[in-house]
């Protein structure tokens, strides 16, 4: 059968095999695959054969032992006895630290100055374009250093501090703030502050529900502003309000008391907020001007109020456009936290870095931040890819 | 009859004057509802505040000349201005950084032609091969320059390039060796063959989630164990590794973007006209995709060059690095912020510089496209 049809119609002739494109690919792939693995064997073997010569040790055995460094600031407890796999958490949980505190406060910053570049004020509009041009031009590395350097050399000493407000100083060895004393009501506010969120979101669901099903409208943010201030209020209150503050108090020649904010850490935080709130800025400008005039004017000729026609007609489209650059906005002040290394305040990169010098294992402490910073950009990546099909067109 | 008197035009009345002139355009753009009346004297009361102790500061109780940091402190006074004298003693050190003294024309022509080179390279008449070998031309007669040995020009190691020109070098040579690698990167992300798409994702995803002082780490403590025994690599190189690779992997996504913008039917009339693989991406989709691509390269290249300051951490002198090591001088102290701000001056002339003229590309391009 086969035959026949053979000699009935010429059979298509195969291609000789270098000109076969199946044979072709698999070839270049097994070549390419074969090139990357050799440079990379090529790579790890001088790395072994470098290591033994000069007697560093390899492997993770190095996180059980005593760090013996002190480290300046730390959000969990440390001491210089501790193991260097706690003074790589420390590390990772000040970059944590300085970056959540960043972002929110950058993308507050940003909006501002993005809602007030389209601003119909035109001294607010000019004062806004040149915050964006003068720090967005700027490297970041800079800014860091030329904070740090206003607040060591501009700032007075502790017994010249500023006081701006009573109680708060600043001096060149931070700024200090009264905080109140532990007392364990603060557990039930905090308590009542979460009861408040959930409590405000199944509000809203409640109200949108009515509305879609009556038309009537309920002030779900006046209750749920309400809910999420006034309960932990209310829990102060039956707490007794025990309001007795913990003031920061010259002794010598420094401050006691109180809760200290490092200049290392403001001037980070002062200069990745300002640096990325520039770039976010611009990005809240675009994606506001990305939504066609014409649906500002529908919403008017509804009656709208510009508050309402901001919230329920602009934003939602804007957010559509503004979400995927903020996300990698969010991802690189994330990774420009590590310029902390700059101005000596304590993040991951920093302390591996210490460790690095210390003990010379140089491969694992870098794989070890590479991984982290790895791990969180995915997160954040994750965190806003969810956000963004939440805001995203819904089409058929 | 009609009355005659009506066909007649009465002559036109001047406009309220609150709604012309100077009162006008202040009453539209700064006082039209009380939101804005507030916002406007918000940023009044800002500026007044901010402002004259600025000028005051810059220029009218600032000290130009000075023999050293305590006599310039003591003429300033306590709460006095800045101290340019110290910027004017430092800038030939800020500027070339320990490039030898009598030998700072050199850097200075390096850095006159690299801004030669990028001003001729604005102008889109030139675009095309002849830019291309423009720019091989200037590299090479900057390498000349810097390096030296030849001509009767002395040799000055690489340890000694600091400052301004090192800021440049580290920058353009980064763009320009990470270009290609970045073409051949966003090739292979696009490619058919599932390995070769597998190995350059991986790559520019790893590269592009860590931030580049753990690029500038692993280059100058591990590229030196990577290279077989008795191999050494100096640290201006490693740092210029560094940069390469971490520059080709944000590139090669705004590369992505101009390939993905190709309509398909280019590359099937390219298949039925017999043209292969290369000659199609090098006759027909490149020179489509990345000259949509310009734009954002330029916007590219702006990060790249604000990102060459972190190569202080390394222990290199750029720019900012030379103004960092400026301060350390025992007879000029506490002039920091004198410094940073000289710095930052010259780095937003050349960014700020760089970013319109994105802009002005972007908005030719958009407009080009539109008809």
């Amino acid at each position: 059968m086969a035959s026949v049809n053979a000699a009935a119609a010429p059979r298509p002739t195969r291609p000789p095999p270098w000109r076969d494109p199946a044979v072709r690919a698999i070839a270049i792939q097994v070549l390419f695959v074969a090139a990357v693995a050799g440079l990379i064997a090529f790579l790890a073997y001088n790395t072994f054969a470098n290591l033994r010569r000069q007697n560093i040790a390899t492997g993770f055995g190095f996180l059980e032992r005593e760090a013996a460094f002190g480290i300046g600031e730390s959000v969990i407890a440390y001491s210089p006895a501790d193991s260097y796999a706690r003074a790589f958490l420390v590390g990772l949980t000040n970059t944590l630290y300085v970056a959540a505190i960043g972002v929110v406060l950058a993308t507050i910053l940003g909006t501002v100055m993005g809602l007030a570049r389209l601003s119909s004020n035109w001294l607010v509009a000019k004062l806004a374009l040149v915050y964006v041009e003068t720090f967005r031009n700027i490297p970041l590395a800079l800014q860091l250093l030329f904070w740090w350097g206003l607040l060591r050399e501009g700032a007075p000493a502790p017994r010249q501090a500023w006081q701006p407000l009573p109680g708060v100083f600043v001096s060149n060895r931070g700024i200090l703030f009264p905080v109140p004393q532990e007392d364990p009501v603060h557990f039930w506010m905090l308590l009542a502050v979460v009861f408040g969120i959930f409590a405000t979101v199944a509000v809203r669901r409640w109200a949108r529900r009515r509305q879609e099903a009556s038309g009537r409208q309920f002030p779900t943010g006046w209750v749920g502003l309400g809910l999420v201030l006034g309960l932990p209020l209310a829990a102060f209150a039956a707490g007794g309000a025990p309001h007795s503050l913990d003031w920061p108090q010259l002794k010598g020649f420094n401050f006691a008391g109180g809760v200290a904010i490092s200049p290392e850490f403001t001037a980070l935080l002062l200069g990745l907020v300002i640096y990325t709130g520039s770039f976010i800025a611009e990005i809240v400008r675009a994606g506001i001007l990305s939504v066609n005039w014409g649906q500002s004017e529908a919403a008017m000729a509804l009656g709208l109020k510009s508050g309402q026609r901001m919230r329920l007609v602009v934003l939602p489209q804007a957010l559509r456009v503004i979400v995927p650059p903020m996300t990698s906005e969010y991802l690189s002040l994330t990774k420009n936290s590590s310029l902390a290394v700059i101005i000596g305040f304590p993040d991951l990169v920093s302390i591996a870095n210490t460790t690095i010098n210390q003990t010379g294992q140089a491969v694992e402490g870098i794989a070890m931040i590479m991984l982290v910073y790895l791990v969180i950009s995915l997160l954040i990546s994750l965190a806003m890819n969810l956000y963004n099909r939440s805001v995203a067109l819904v089409e058929r | 009859m009609a009355d005659l008197a009506h066909d007649i035009p009465l002559p036109a009345q001047r406009p309220p004057a609150v709604s012309t002139g100077v009162l006008g355009w202040l009453r539209a753009n700064l006082f039209n509802s009380a939101f804005n009346t507030i916002l406007t004297l918000i940023a009044v009361y800002f500026l007044v505040v901010t402002i004259p102790p600025a000028v005051r500061w810059t220029l009218i109780d600032a000290i130009w000349n000075a023999p050293n940091g305590q006599a310039c402190r003591a003429a300033a006074g306590q709460e006095g201005g800045a101290c340019w004298a110290f910027v004017a003693e430092k800038l030939r050190f800020i500027l070339f950084g320990r490039f030898p003294y009598a030998e700072h024309w050199r850097p200075l022509f390096v850095v006159v032609i690299f801004i030669g080179v990028i001003l001729a390279s604005c102008d889109r008449r030139l675009w095309g091969a002849r830019l291309v070998l423009l720019w091989l031309a200037a590299l090479a007669v900057n390498g000349v320059l810097m390096w030296g040995g030849v001509l009767g020009m002395t040799y000055v190691d690489t340890s000694l390039w600091s400052g301004l020109p090192l800021t440049l070098i580290l920058a353009v040579v980064g763009m320009v060796f990470a270009f290609p690698f970045a073409i051949l990167l966003a090739l292979g992300r696009r490619s058919q063959l599932p390995a070769v798409r597998m190995i350059s994702v991986a790559y520019i995803e790893l590269v592009r989630g860590v931030p580049l002082i753990t690029v500038l780490f692993m280059a100058s403590v591990m590229l030196p164990l990577f290279l077989p025994t008795g191999f050494t690599i100096d640290k201006l190189l490693r740092a210029q590794v560094a940069f390469i690779l971490f520059a080709a992997a944000y590139l090669a996504e705004v590369v992505r973007g101009g390939l993905q913008a190709i309509p398909k039917g280019q590359i099937e009339a390219a298949d039925s006209l017999g043209l292969g693989y290369w000659r199609t991406t090098r006759l027909i989709v490149l020179p489509q995709a990345l000259a949509v691509v310009i734009p954002p390269l330029v916007n590219n290249f702006i990060g790249a060059f604000k990102n060459t300051s972190l190569v202080i951490i390394i222990g290199l002198f750029d720019l900012l690095g030379t103004a960092n090591a400026a301060l350390t001088d025992a007879a000029w102290q506490g002039f920091a912020t004198e410094a940073y701000v000289v710095t930052a001056a010259v780095y937003f002339c050349f960014c700020f510089f760089m970013s319109r003229y994105s802009e002005m590309l972007e908005r030719a391009f958009s407009s080009g496209r539109r008809h």
